[in-house]
């Protein structure tokens, strides 16, 4: 606010500093997707039925309960991890069973506890739902979150 | 009120407050299920209501923003609006797109990508409605006087349209779909609204406190500077842990610490020129939302956000009720109130209704505002708590919610106090206008 700063300088300075912070941001983002698609998630894993699964998850509306990688509500538990929380990677059997079935007996109905609502899903969409879960698990996220409580 | 067009603001207005009601309805639901889970658990599950309270704070503020578009626009471009019509079309299909997504989501019909959740159609339409609110606004600017204030507002709504189109887009890979989310959800309310803010505010300081025109211009154009140097590469703090590459967390890091700038620069902005103004409005009101409106976006949206805004602290608090505390004072402070002050200074000019039935307005602010820190409060702490208990000490999810009813009764108390200063604000800006009649004259009315 200095009296050597006038309006019009002011305003060059706005536009000019805001066009090149945006062709920066721009550039780094073009990198990010570049880095994403081939060094921080499994590309190649990304199957059919992942890309379902990712349909089912939002035809659901599982973020505005959940969250994923830390985006969503904070009403139910964070599920970048759960694959990891149910024991995926030593058991994957087990673990996607364990899922299927905890989904499938929803709601507990228990008083007092948050209710999760029952999702009518088919054997093709649970998979896939899992599928996906399982490939959000894979992405390298800088060891996100801290502990598998997520 | 100069001019005639100036009051195609009103039913902007209307509509705004109408969907502002049911954002707090929709909230003190979500608040009510934290408190008492089984609450309406098979009627409406939580993500439905939250889904509501979320869209209808983003339509309502849209809407708002739009209402305020015109209401200065005429004075600021010395110029009627030039299709009051096509405002009116426009608001109805934009109020129609809204209230078409709202009851939608009751029945389960939405894309469920966090706040993009409108059906595709829905965003269709809110586009074509956009469009034309911008078309009209900007026809009205191409005609008129420019002004640094208009000019700024015109490119902020130009480019809030702009990262719109990245809704459109949504890719199956999961981190590159939320790369580009952000390009909408950040870049609006960390970046392109805050040319929004600053006009309306510039705005409301020029016609208010009566400093040269020439001064507050300067100043807009140095903070809507800061905003844009700062929130862009600021976008970098939603990018540590979504499969970007790690330079994200120094970049993402400094930026938005640099992000406070603004928003304390708006604060000193605000009280300087009514320190140095010499006129003595009378509409204290609107006074006092002008200074208001900074004042909590630098604590919600500056104070707040740089609480866990730092790589190696949000490592920890990401995605707790932390970041739920830090949104609701943020998008409080930094829209709500905004809207909320531009209309107690445009409504009594519209109603002409001066002098001012001020103090009720008055009291909804101080309930309001104070009511909305609380809340903050009380989720501050619960998400301090969770933060501990979960991600240092690695508790499961649902033990440590348990530990945290306090926080959520207290929440859901402040939410009530929110829904009272909401009605009586609604009635101060709708309610009938109080006649001032002399003292003298009442001794004589009562005798006869």
């Amino acid at each position: 606010m200095t009296e050597g700063l006038t309006k019009a300088a002011a305003r060059n300075i706005f536009y000019g500093g805001s066009l090149f912070f945006f062709l920066l941001f721009t550039a780094l983002t073009a990198h990010s997707h570049w880095y994403m698609v081939t060094k921080s998630t499994d590309s190649e894993g990304l199957t059919e039925s992942v890309e379902l699964g990712k349909h089912v998850w939002e035809e659901n509306m599982c973020i505005n309960c959940h969250s994923i990688m830390g985006e969503g509500a904070y009403f139910a538990p964070e599920l970048a991890n759960v694959w990891e929380r149910y024991g995926g990677h030593d058991n994957p059997e087990g673990a996607r069973m364990a899922l299927a079935g905890w989904m499938r007996a929803q709601p507990t109905g228990a008083p007092g506890r948050r209710q999760m609502p029952y999702f009518d899903l088919s054997d093709e969409e649970m998979d896939a739902l899992i599928d996906f879960l399982e490939w959000t698990d894979s992405i390298d996220d800088q060891n996100w979150p801290p502990h598998p409580a997520g | 009120m100069k001019y005639e067009t100036q009051k195609v603001a009103l039913p902007f207005f209307a509509v705004a407050m109408a969907l502002f009601a049911l954002q707090i309805v929709f909230g003190l639901l979500a608040a009510t299920v934290y408190v008492a889970p089984n609450f309406m658990a098979e009627l409406m599950p939580f993500n439905i209501m939250r889904v509501s309270h979320t869209n209808l704070l983003i339509v309502w503020l849209l809407i708002g923003f739009m209402g305020c578009t015109y209401y200065l626009m005429p004075e600021e471009a010395e110029q009627e609006i030039h299709s009051p019509g096509l405002a009116y079309v426009q608001l109805a299909i934009f109020a129609f797109a809204g209230a078409a997504a709202l009851v939608g989501y009751q029945f389960g019909i939405h894309e469920g990508r966090e706040f993009l959740e409108q059906p595709f159609w829905v965003k269709v339409l809110i586009t074509i409605s956009y469009l034309i609110f911008l078309f009209n606004t900007s026809m009205t600017l191409l005609k008129g006087r420019k002004t640094a204030i208009n000019l700024v507002l015109m490119l902020g709504l130009w480019l809030a349209a702009v990262f719109w189109l990245f809704a459109f887009y949504n890719p199956s890979n999961l981190a590159v779909d939320k790369l580009y989310w952000w390009w909408v959800v950040h870049l609006w309310v960390e970046g392109v609204w805050e040319l929004i803010m600053a006009s309306l505010l510039g705005y409301l300081l020029i016609k208010m406190s009566g400093v040269d025109r020439e001064v507050i211009e300067k100043w807009l154009y140095v903070i809507v500077g800061l905003s844009l140097f700062s929130g862009l590469l600021g976008t970098g703090h939603h990018y540590y842990w979504i499969g970007a590459p790690s330079y994200w967390q120094p970049i993402g890091s400094i930026f938005s610490t640099l992000e406070v700038i603004p928003f304390f620069a708006m604060v000193v902005f605000a009280f300087y020129m009514f320190w140095k103004g010499s006129r003595n409005h009378p509409n204290k009101a609107a006074m006092l939302w002008a200074l208001g409106c900074p004042t909590i976006a630098f604590f919600g949206a500056g104070v707040w956000g740089f609480m866990h805004t730092l790589s190696f602290i949000n490592y920890y608090t990401h995605g707790t009720q932390l970041t739920a505390a830090h949104g609701h004072l943020a998008f409080y402070g930094a829209y709500v109130m905004l809207i909320l002050g531009v209309m107690t200074y445009a409504m009594p000019q519209i109603r002409r209704s001066q002098p001012y039935n001020q103090v009720l307005n008055m009291w909804g602010f101080w309930i309001m505002t104070s009511a909305m820190c609380f809340m903050t409060f009380t989720l501050t702490f619960a998400g301090v708590v969770q933060t501990h208990l979960q991600r240092v000490l690695g508790m499961n999810y649902m033990q440590v919610q348990s530990q945290l009813d306090l926080f959520y009764i207290m929440r859901l108390g402040t939410g009530v106090a929110v829904t009272l200063a909401a009605i009586m604000l609604i009635y101060s800006f709708f309610g009938p206008v109080r006649e001032q009649v002399p003292a003298s004259s009442r001794p004589l009315a009562a005798t006869e």
